[in-house]
């Protein structure tokens, strides 16, 4: 119970945090660039709106910082995030609304994929060291995730899209398509969508295929392993329920602990793509100098990026009978 | 020749040199020299060094002139092309290499620095420091860093390569600051701390002189760590339009060739090569990183000859 509540009072501290430098941060700034974003606004909305978005950046107001800041804090956690420059008369939430299924689909399925596919590599290459498998894939995958993201987003497209051919260019879904739960329209999203997954698990997978290697070694030299071995356990059953099922927890939160740099990569896959998820509509945002978009996008990709270390905890609440166990 | 004698040195030169060879950094460089990735990465990085050292002897062009054909294919005159403006690729590509690597080892330097005051500090205090510190240490591990360095650019547009940096820096401790900080807590305990506050050595003279050294492959690693970081999120920054782009970096040469639509347009080098040193950049931090993992960790070590003691 204490692990759970430590868990939820650092999803809230984290959260704040990145609320308050949301609110922070165009206010640190010399000459602050959200005016010029106002002066942009003037006469398109009315005056509530308007209110809400001053007090969300300290142009024009006379109340206090502090009055400001809690006033912020209100707006956003009632899901009053304002309204969209780039897309004007909607809303950022209408907005985000339009963004967030195509990312996380592609972003989440693809991590969760990555993540089983390293750790399985990774625990066979550990148990199996000096194989050729060991040789082979953790130093390949290894090099592979030093390479930028949107490098690898470039070859696969120069590759598949300009030179063969295989697949789109970029986008979603065909601009032809009526969107709809048919074959057809399913179809088409994922000939859209796998050149971004494979860029993805490219550059992803070396991480979690060394880290379950390492523990695997550490996990393989411990006395249980040894006595199951004398057991005479079968080979498989050493691997997967004594060894692997040890080396995983580790795995698990560097897991959680890492997808921030998975989502960080996914933002420039989706620019590279032109993938209609919220990573490319952050930098359109940024482009655009369209802020309250900008801050709401970073403030739900943050969010995201908590709920899914949530998951994990919670996952490791199950596989690990310590956390449990804590008083 | 046989004439010079040549004298041993005094005694007290020899003794420190002895006990450097024993010590932390002498098997730091005998191990690196007898692991192959750390060998292959070394000579890529010395290479990569030399470029941004002299670049003119590599590339004789300027890499600025817009003086040569437009989008032309590769020749002799310009081994990787030019661009659609009429700058030489090649050219392009050696003098970038000096910003990418400056800002690799910047901001991988200050960023070790930070992540050891914060993480080493954290675990040697302990108590509610600690558990303040390592709060803050999640916090910034988990907010998601390129979004942010995103946010922050978007503000400062056209800040300049400080902000660039000092950015970078803040985004990329945290990583370090929690591996040196478990670290550092498995050292407390340990015999020779205790000696040293025993002695009643003060607690910086504990921190510098008997922890540090004993961490130096994983602060290493750190260091690599962070200055791969530093390559790809600056990279990935310039490749977006929020660095400065006039500058000559790798990642500026992949903005403006996006721009052109370089890989549609017939001049493919021109977005692939910068990438393509991108990636052997990161990738010698890379493998440099991965043979640090194995000396810090002799476990690790590839297996010769053990293996048949293993597996009966």
């Amino acid at each position: 119970m204490r692990y759970v509540l430590r868990r939820l009072g650092f999803f809230v501290v984290t959260l704040w945090s990145c609320l308050t430098i949301n609110f922070v941060l165009p206010r640190l700034m010399p000459g602050n660039p959200a005016i010029a974003m106002m002066a942009r606004f003037r006469g398109r909305v009315n005056g509530q709106v308007l209110h809400a978005l001053e007090i969300a950046f300290g142009v024009n107001t006379r109340q206090s910082e502090i009055a400001q800041y809690f006033g912020y804090l209100g707006n956003t956690l009632t899901g009053h995030l304002g309204v969209s420059l780039t897309f004007f008369p909607n809303t950022v939430l209408q907005v985000v609304r339009s963004a967030i299924l195509w990312t996380v689909v592609l972003v989440g399925v693809t991590t969760i994929i990555g993540f089983v596919l390293g750790t399985l590599i990774g625990m066979i290459s550990g148990w199996r060291r000096g194989s050729k498998l060991d040789s082979i894939l953790p130093p390949v995958f290894v090099v592979t995730s030093a390479f930028p993201y949107f490098f690898v987003a470039l070859l696969l497209l120069l590759a598949f899209s300009i030179t063969l051919g295989w697949t789109p260019l970029g986008f979603g879904y065909s601009n032809t398509d009526t969107i709809g739960w048919t074959w057809h329209f399913v179809g088409d999203v994922l000939d859209h969508a796998i050149l971004p997954a494979c860029t993805i698990l490219v550059t992803s997978i070396g991480g979690w295929i060394l880290t379950m290697r390492n523990n695997m070694i550490t996990t393989l030299a411990e006395d249980y392993v040894r006595m199951a071995r004398a057991k005479g356990l079968s080979p498989a059953r050493i691997m997967v329920d004594y060894a692997g099922r040890n080396a995983i927890l580790p795995n698990l939160t560097g897991f959680a602990m890492s997808l921030g740099f998975v989502v960080s990569g996914a933002i420039l896959v989706e620019y590279v793509f032109s993938y209609p998820g919220l990573g490319y509509m952050l930098l359109e945002a940024v482009q655009n100098e369209d802020f309250a978009l900008m801050q709401t996008l970073f403030l739900l990709i943050t969010i995201a990026v908590l709920v899914a270390i949530l998951v994990v905890d919670f996952v490791t609440l199950v596989l690990d009978p310590r956390t449990r166990s804590e008083k | 020749m046989g004439t010079v004698t040549l004298r041993p040195p005094p005694a007290r030169v020899q003794e420190a040199v002895a006990r450097l060879r024993a010590g932390t950094v002498g098997n730091l460089a005998r191990a690196l020299a007898g692991n192959r990735k750390a060998l292959v990465g070394s000579a890529m990085l010395a290479f990569f060094a030399f470029c941004a050292l002299f670049p003119g002897v590599l590339a004789a062009d300027d890499p600025n002139a817009e003086i040569y054909a437009r989008g032309a294919a590769p020749s002799a005159a310009h081994l990787l092309g030019t661009t659609s403006y009429g700058q030489d690729v090649f050219s392009q590509l050696i003098w970038g290499t000096r910003q990418s690597l400056v800002i690799a080892v910047v901001v991988g330097g200050l960023a070790t620095v930070l992540s050891v005051a914060i993480g080493v500090t954290a675990a040697y205090l302990g108590g509610i420091a600690d558990d303040v510190l390592s709060l803050f240490t999640d916090v910034f591990l988990v907010i998601p860093a390129f979004p942010l360095i995103v946010v922050i650019a978007a503000y400062s547009k056209n800040g300049g390569d400080t902000i660039l940096i000092a950015v970078l820096v803040a985004t990329g401790w945290s990583y370090g600051a929690r591996q040196l900080r478990s670290q550092a807590l498995s050292l407390r305990s340990r015999d020779f701390l205790v000696a040293a506050k025993l002695r009643g050595e003060r607690r910086w003279r504990i921190v510098v002189f008997e922890i540090l050294p004993t961490m130096t492959s994983l602060i290493v690693a750190n260091f690599l760590g962070a200055a791969l970081y530093a390559v790809l999120a600056a990279a990935g920054l310039q490749f977006i339009g929020l660095g400065n782009p006039s500058s000559m970096s790798w990642g500026t040469m992949l903005y403006w060739a996006e721009n052109n639509e370089a890989l549609q347009a017939g001049m493919p080098l021109w977005a692939v090569m910068p990438g393509v040193a991108i990636a052997m950049l990161g990738g010698a931090f890379s493998l440099l990183n991965f043979a640090f993992d194995e000396i810090g960790n002799p476990a690790l070590r590839p297996v010769r000859r053990a293996r048949g003691r293993r597996h009966p």
